[in-house]
């Protein structure tokens, strides 16, 4: 099986975000692999256990300094990893061609992974859209991915503990959820190891891709503070449940 | 004029009110509203939706059999017929579980722009507000393109009446139904009747400081006597508490209610990426150097075990 993961490069979740220009946030802040590809990653590693003769190609879009997410992908468990680089902000659409692109040069892929979305822009619809410029068919948010009878059998959550479970022929394109797998921590001796795992890269340029019928470009970008000002409820427990329920029927009007 | 066509959710055979609250959204920038209906029209939904603001009804008749008119594939390459039949310009559905399943499959096919969870739109300038960055910032989104796709955050906006007169149309024909994904089985799980996370006006969620499984039903019936709905933190999922559909935050689910009651949780940064939308915030804890005290709207200081008792007790 050949199996290519896309994974992207953002921002700790952890970090404080600074805005510059009104446009764009500071970068200088700590990167890492999307929490969401982490799932990605690791269930490509299970497939491999089952099927030896896999091999794993993580994919990333992003600049020079995505290397270092690609390299956490390899120390979980990725054979080789392949960067297309640009410094231009790329949405949805033009990632989704250029991912497309990348895969497409560099072989047939028997399934491809992502995150259900990234931590950064929050997109949700870059596996949606892979899938449908290879033709293939894709399910998000997967718990549980089973391939039998060159099938994969994989059941999605939805919320509230909804599930629903699907059949998809192969080649597929699959979010990964997180109920999907717990992500491996790679030990020391596998972030050595790989460090020779080979890593190439090409320029987004290389990949003649042709522009999208349509685009999504940030605009303007604000710091969401919703300042609250809070106000203390003191008293005995019982004075105190009594006026939460007094705010949720006079002021939140949520209760008669 | 710009057409938009937007996707109708329904609950026990009446359209959401968060769907409605849509409609609402999108009328204030555009006047031609297309309701695109997949789970069968009555008078009932005909009149909510000419209530609001909608002047076209199409029922998109998908096949009876579930597994067929559930599978998100077949509902998307209906609606995509919708959009091209009417020749729509927008399309909008709701950010709901349903929606993320959805709608992303819409732009794909029509390969067309898309901005999930918005909490604005602008229609007749093609423009979204949408959180990023786990919360911490709105970014204003510029789409260009000749058909361009919103999903909109629930509750964003509260729906407002409109009255105008609905015709409707049957879009009959056959349906597209795609050989490469079938939808084999589905598992309502013990969500049935509950409202969702998502749409609830109510959240009381605990979190590390219920310390155990079982003091959990303090949480569950105090939503039960609210009418609220449960949520928790990603420590009360992790221990095994409580399943991770309750799961509040950056990796759980981004809610919106009018009140989120937060119980033993301390208000990491993603906790807030999943609440901090929320209009009323009341935090219940026993640290009043906790960070949710400082960002709330009310602070209730005080050990939840004397408190969630006596709420219960008093409602
Ligand atoms: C990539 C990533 C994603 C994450 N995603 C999420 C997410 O989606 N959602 C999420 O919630 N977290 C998420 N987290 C985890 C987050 O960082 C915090 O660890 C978590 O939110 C803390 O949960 P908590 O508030 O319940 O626990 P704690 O931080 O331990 O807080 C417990 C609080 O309870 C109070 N308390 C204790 N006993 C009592 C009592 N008897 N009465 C009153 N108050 C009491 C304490 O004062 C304290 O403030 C994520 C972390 C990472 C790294």
């Amino acid at each position: 099986m050949r199996i290519y993961v896309c994974v992207k490069h953002v921002p700790d979740s952890a970090a404080n975000i600074h805005i510059v220009d009104h446009l764009k946030i500071d970068e200088s802040v700590p990167f890492l692999l999307n929490p969401y590809d982490e799932h990605a990653v690791t269930e490509a590693v299970a497939l491999k256990q089952q099927m030896p003769d896999s091999e794993i190609i993580a994919v990333c879009l992003g600049k020079k300094g995505a290397e270092s997410t690609l390299r956490s992908a390899l120390a979980m468990g990725a054979d080789r990893g392949l960067l297309v680089e640009t410094d231009a902000v790329c949405d949805s659409m033009a990632t989704a061609r250029a991912l497309h692109a990348a895969i497409l040069k560099d072989g047939s892929p028997d399934i491809i992974f992502t995150g259900k979305e990234s931590i950064d822009s929050e997109g949700m619809q870059t596996q949606f859209r892979i899938g449908a410029l290879f033709g293939f068919p894709v399910a998000t948010n997967a718990a549980s991915l089973d391939l039998t009878a060159g099938k994969a059998v994989v059941t999605c959550e939805l919320a509230g503990g909804r599930t629903r479970t699907f059949e998809l022929t192969l080649p597929c394109v699959i979010g990964a959820g997180r109920g999907l797998n717990t992500p491996i921590y790679p030990t020391f001796p596998d972030v050595v190891k790989s460090r020779k795992k080979p890593i190439t890269t090409l320029a987004l340029s290389e990949l003649n891709v042709s522009a999208a019928p349509g685009s999504a470009k940030i605009v303007a970008m604000t710091p969401l503070v919703q300042k609250r000002t809070p106000r203390k409820i003191t008293g005995a427990p019982s004075e105190q449940a009594a006026e939460i329920i007094r705010i949720l029927k006079q002021e939140a009007k949520v209760l008669s | 004029m710009k057409q938009a066509g937007i996707v109708i959710e329904m609950e026990h055979g009446r359209v959401k009110e968060t769907s409605l609250g849509m409609i609402t959204l999108a009328g204030r920038t555009t006047e031609s509203l297309t309701a695109l209906v997949m789970d069968g029209i009555t008078d009932e939904v005909t009149d909510q939706l000419a209530a609001h603001g909608v002047h076209t009804i199409v029922d998109l008749v998908l096949p009876e059999a579930p597994e067929i008119r559930q599978n998100p594939a077949v509902r998307a390459a209906a609606v995509v017929q919708a959009v091209r039949d009417r020749g729509l310009d927008h399309v909008l559905g709701l950010s709901s579980p349903e929606g993320k399943d959805l709608l992303p499959r819409v732009a794909a096919l029509l390969d067309a722009p898309l901005v999930m969870d918005c909490v604005d739109v602008d229609l007749e300038k093609g423009l979204a507000e949408t959180s990023q960055y786990s919360g911490k910032v709105m970014a204003k989104i510029q789409l260009t393109g000749e058909t361009q796709v919103f999903g909109v955050r629930p509750n964003a906006v509260p729906p407002e009446p409109k009255p105008v007169k609905a015709d409707v149309v049957a879009m009959t024909g056959d349906k597209a139904v795609p050989e490469t994904i079938t939808l084999v089985s589905w598992d309502d799980g013990d969500a049935e009747g509950r409202q969702s996370l998502v749409e609830a006006d109510i959240i009381i969620a605990g979190g590390r400081g219920l310390k155990n499984r079982d003091n959990f039903s303090l949480i569950f019936e105090c939503a039960q006597k609210l009418n609220a709905v449960p949520g928790a933190s990603r420590v009360a999922v992790d221990e095994g508490w409580v399943p991770y559909a309750l799961q509040v935050g950056q990796t759980g689910e981004k809610v919106s209610p009018q009140v989120y009651i937060a119980c033993g949780i301390s208000g990491s940064i993603q906790h807030f990426a999943g609440m901090k939308t929320a209009k009323m915030i009341i935090a219940v804890n026993r640290d009043e150097n906790a960070a949710i005290m400082a960002n709330c709207d009310y602070q209730v200081q005080g050990d939840l075990f004397d408190i969630l008792p006596e709420l219960i007790r008093q409602l």
